[in-house]
């Protein structure tokens, strides 16, 4: 062993010890925590942390003594695991979340059926975050976490930054999911839709999400290419600005230092404008950004050519950026929010419609020269219709976005239309696409276990989606008209429990939506499952390739110009 | 253009790269949120708005914990047929003591601003025990466990005092009395009759007006204060504040 080696084996210590310490700290801060709760759920949520923290501090120490001279962040390789844990976690989180989801569609429509009055918690009012919560940021967040990992160690040609502490980002975001998750079923939250967590999960959010910004940026100064690539503008964007949103949504202040329970520091009208600057920034730097980050890696990577304009990519990363974070007050439309801070909100997010055009063509025209793999690759094909439905929602979302439109569409199912379009369209399919190119890419597989299985699972999901938009289109349409409805006399016409009733077939077919876009991720996670086991189609490479010898191909690398 | 090719200094600092993007995003933010914090007519001027008394803040933790904002919007906005329906648009000024606001964003069931006193409380808790024998139409979830659990208050006065921190004029009476004012607004002619007159003094001096606080057992169980009660307690004064026989919509400062 070289000194050099020595001192990067030393220095690889260090960040093992740093992250038992962190962890170390913080499951004393629980167990006090526990130990004076002041409500039964804060002693829950604190046991919660100690059980999982425990075991990850007890893994850590015990993988750690193994290892004796093995270096286990060697230089000269990628960290391919930890992309693979985040790849398991994004398909087990996703399943979780849909079926979530398929649940409290079924609630709506038949709610004799699907309520348990002896299980207050299993709620629509709990189980509604726990679906947007575990979709959004368990699955979104894993698989943002596993790609941004993959990408940034190829386009840097390096290995990720930091040894152990990328994994305490992995195992540290998980504890975050879980302890989310259970609080919201417990009934603890603060009310703030996609920021419902409480204060001391948020705070242990806070640390994870700074040491990912550390790891991701530690990661670019080592790098070996000269220029940040594309994907990596996305990804830091997103961390960025997810940084500063979480921070200022959430500032609260705790009734007790061992209670779960946090009052706000802003009320009313700034309270409101806060969460809406942060409720639609979370849609635009994590299901935007972050995802686009994976289009310009992930499709040039598949269809092996060039980005199509890098000019294009210059022009949409910066506006898209500056004009996503004025377009909050589109959400308040007609509410108590000064008028001149609703037509601001209501400008830019007609403006925005043009950068994340942008962004879309850059897409789709990247595979100029390649067309044919639409037809011959259904993983290229989900990746261009998420493009098509990142186009068609970003239309509809500056269209929604109109105050005399938004009279009608807010507060209705058109809204919950609105998000799955771009959410089962554009961010499902986007993720989906990459986590089918990642398997055989991780497991050094020729290619998936079964391409027809991919045919299945994209027509049974499109078939799903389009249940889904249409029949929240009409329930949505529907109910705005019949809201403002009024009868030859002058009076109102439809009371509002007729609006719910007349809803009650679009829930059924949405639920239907639902249903077979969950068996579709099903099929996918299947489908991965066999991949990594090598059956199949999915043979292993010949040659177990290093990969220094063989960099990357110029094409991911290099936007065209 | 030279802008354009001076774009390769950001692509090769990362640093530079990380600054450029949060100078761009926060320009928005800064510029939307921070007239809010100190623009006057942000605000209307309006007469009769309170802190909640302790009981019904409880009954609002209880309609955060239960996730009602989901499917309730707190929001009345000024088109003619949401007038018509819920009552006086909303203003900014009744949600000034909302630590967070609770204006929602979606109505899977009515705008609930101003349902208080649109029922009565009877009514209020035979639905929330079970929403289908009232309205056989209704897909809102059964809350009859809300009965048979004890309202917790041992730390109210915490509660308030942190209330206060963030800017809602408790004054140390009502923070001293909290458990006496929550047994006087749910049991007013037995455990709480020693508060009665303090809890109807101390919130209708904050409110500048009479008949602001209701006192009643609420939840038909007067043995028990129950998270019905406080929950029931909370819904009945939604919206009922504000006076608007002196509110003033076309004055030059109530114009936004």
């Amino acid at each position: 062993m070289t000194t050099n080696q020595l001192s990067v084996r030393t220095g690889n210590n260090s960040s093992i010890i740093g992250v038992s310490a962190v962890l170390g700290i913080f499951l004393l801060f629980a167990l006090l925590m526990m130990a004076f709760a002041k409500d039964a759920g804060m002693g829950t949520q604190a046991l919660t942390f100690l059980v999982l923290g425990g075991g990850l501090f007890i893994g850590i120490g015990m993988w750690a003594g193994s290892l004796i001279d093995r270096d286990p962040f060697d230089e000269s390789r990628y960290e391919d695991t930890l992309v693979k844990f985040g790849v398991a976690a994004s398909m087990f989180w996703g399943l979780a979340g849909l079926l979530v989801g398929v649940i409290i569609a079924l609630q709506l429509t038949w709610p004799s059926v699907f309520y348990f009055p002896e299980f207050g918690w299993t709620n629509f009012g709990r189980l509604r975050p726990l679906h947007t919560s575990a979709v959004i940021f368990a699955f979104g967040g894993n698989v943002l976490l596993a790609t941004s990992f993959y990408v940034v160690q190829r386009t840097c040609r390096t290995r990720l930054a930091g040894g152990m502490w990328p994994w305490f980002v992995f195992w540290g975001y998980q504890i975050f999911i879980f302890l989310a998750a259970t609080g919201y079923l417990l009934g603890i939250t603060q009310s703030k839709e996609y920021a419902e967590p409480e204060w001391y999960v948020d705070l242990w959010l806070t640390l994870v999400w700074v040491v990912y910004l550390l790891v991701f940026l530690g990661t670019l100064w080592k790098r070996k290419e000269p220029h940040i690539y594309v994907a990596n503008w996305f990804y830091l964007s997103f961390i960025v600005t997810i940084a500063m949103l979480h921070i200022v949504n959430n500032l609260s202040i705790p009734v007790s230092l061992t209670g779960s329970k946090s009052v706000q520091v802003f009320a009313g009208v700034q309270d409101a404008m806060t969460q809406w600057w942060y409720g639609h920034n979370a849609v635009g730097f994590f299901l935007t950004t972050g995802f686009l980050a994976i289009m310009y890696y992930f499709i040039p990577k598949r269809v092996n050519r060039p980005v199509y304009s890098y000019r294009l990519s210059i022009v949409h990363f910066w506006s898209l950026i500056f004009i996503y974070i004025w377009a909050g007050p589109h959400h308040l439309h007609y509410t108590a929010l000064p008028q001149w801070a609703q037509t601001l909100g209501m400008t830019f997010s007609i403006m925005l419609w043009m950068p994340s055009w942008g962004g879309m063509i850059n897409g789709v025209m990247t595979l100029s020269g390649a067309w044919d793999k639409l037809r011959t690759d259904p993983v290229v094909r989900m990746m261009v219709v998420s493009l098509a439905f990142y186009g068609m929602s970003t239309f509809e979302g500056p269209l929604m976005s109109v105050r005399a439109v938004n009279s009608l569409s807010h507060y209705t199912e058109w809204g919950i239309g609105h998000v799955h379009s771009g959410a089962l369209g554009w961010v499902g399919y986007i993720s989906f696409g990459a986590l089918y190119c990642l398997v055989p890419w991780l497991y050094k597989r020729k290619g998936l276990f079964s391409k027809s299985l991919v045919e299945w699972h994209f027509w049974i999901s499109t078939i799903g989606i389009i249940f889904y938009m249409v029949s929240m289109w009409f329930a949505g349409i529907m109910e705005g008209l019949m809201w403002r409805a009024y009868n030859e006399y002058g009076f109102l016409e439809y009371s509002f429990v007729e609006t719910v009733e007349a809803k009650h077939i679009s829930y059924i077919i949405r639920m239907l939506g639902g249903l077979l876009y969950f068996s579709g991720a099903a099929i996918m996670a299947y489908n991965l499952i066999r991949t990594a086991l090598g059956h199949g189609e999915a043979t292993e490479l010949e040659t177990a390739t290093d990969p220094y010898a063989k960099p990357e191909p110029r094409a991911a690398l290099a936007p065209a110009e | 253009m030279g802008l354009m090719n001076n774009h390769g200094i950001l692509e090769r600092h990362s640093i530079l790269l990380t600054i450029g993007i949060l100078v761009v995003v926060s320009i928005g933010g800064i510029i939307q949120m921070a007239p809010l914090m100190y623009m006057d007519n942000t605000i209307e001027k309006v007469d009769g708005m309170r802190p909640y008394t302790p009981l019904e803040l409880a009954g609002r933790d209880i309609y955060i914990r239960e996730g009602c904002y989901v499917c309730h919007s707190q929001m009345v906005r000024p088109l003619r047929d949401e007038v018509e329906r819920y009552g006086h648009y909303s203003l900014a000024a009744e949600s000034m003591y909302d630590h967070p606001f609770q204006w929602g964003s979606k109505r899977t069931g009515p705008d609930l601003a101003r349902v208080g006193g649109k029922y009565s409380a009877e009514w209020q808790v035979d639905h929330l025990i079970d929403p289908r024998a009232l309205v056989p139409e209704s897909v809102m979830p059964p809350y009859a466990f809300l009965m048979d659990k004890k309202l917790k208050y041992d730390g109210i006065e915490d509660r308030l005092r942190t209330e206060r921190l963030v800017g809602v004029p408790y004054t140390d009476e009502m923070i001293a009395n909290a458990k006496g004012h929550i047994l006087a607004q749910a049991d007013p002619d037995n455990r709480g009759f020693d508060y009665y007159d303090s809890l109807v003094a101390e919130y209708e001096a904050a409110a500048g007006r009479e008949g602001t606080v209701e006192l009643r057992d609420w939840d038909g169980n007067p043995n028990e204060i129950t998270e019905m009660d406080a929950l029931v307690a909370y819904l009945q004064m939604t919206g009922t504040l504000v006076d608007f026989t002196t509110y003033e919509a076309d004055d030059l400062s109530n114009r936004r």
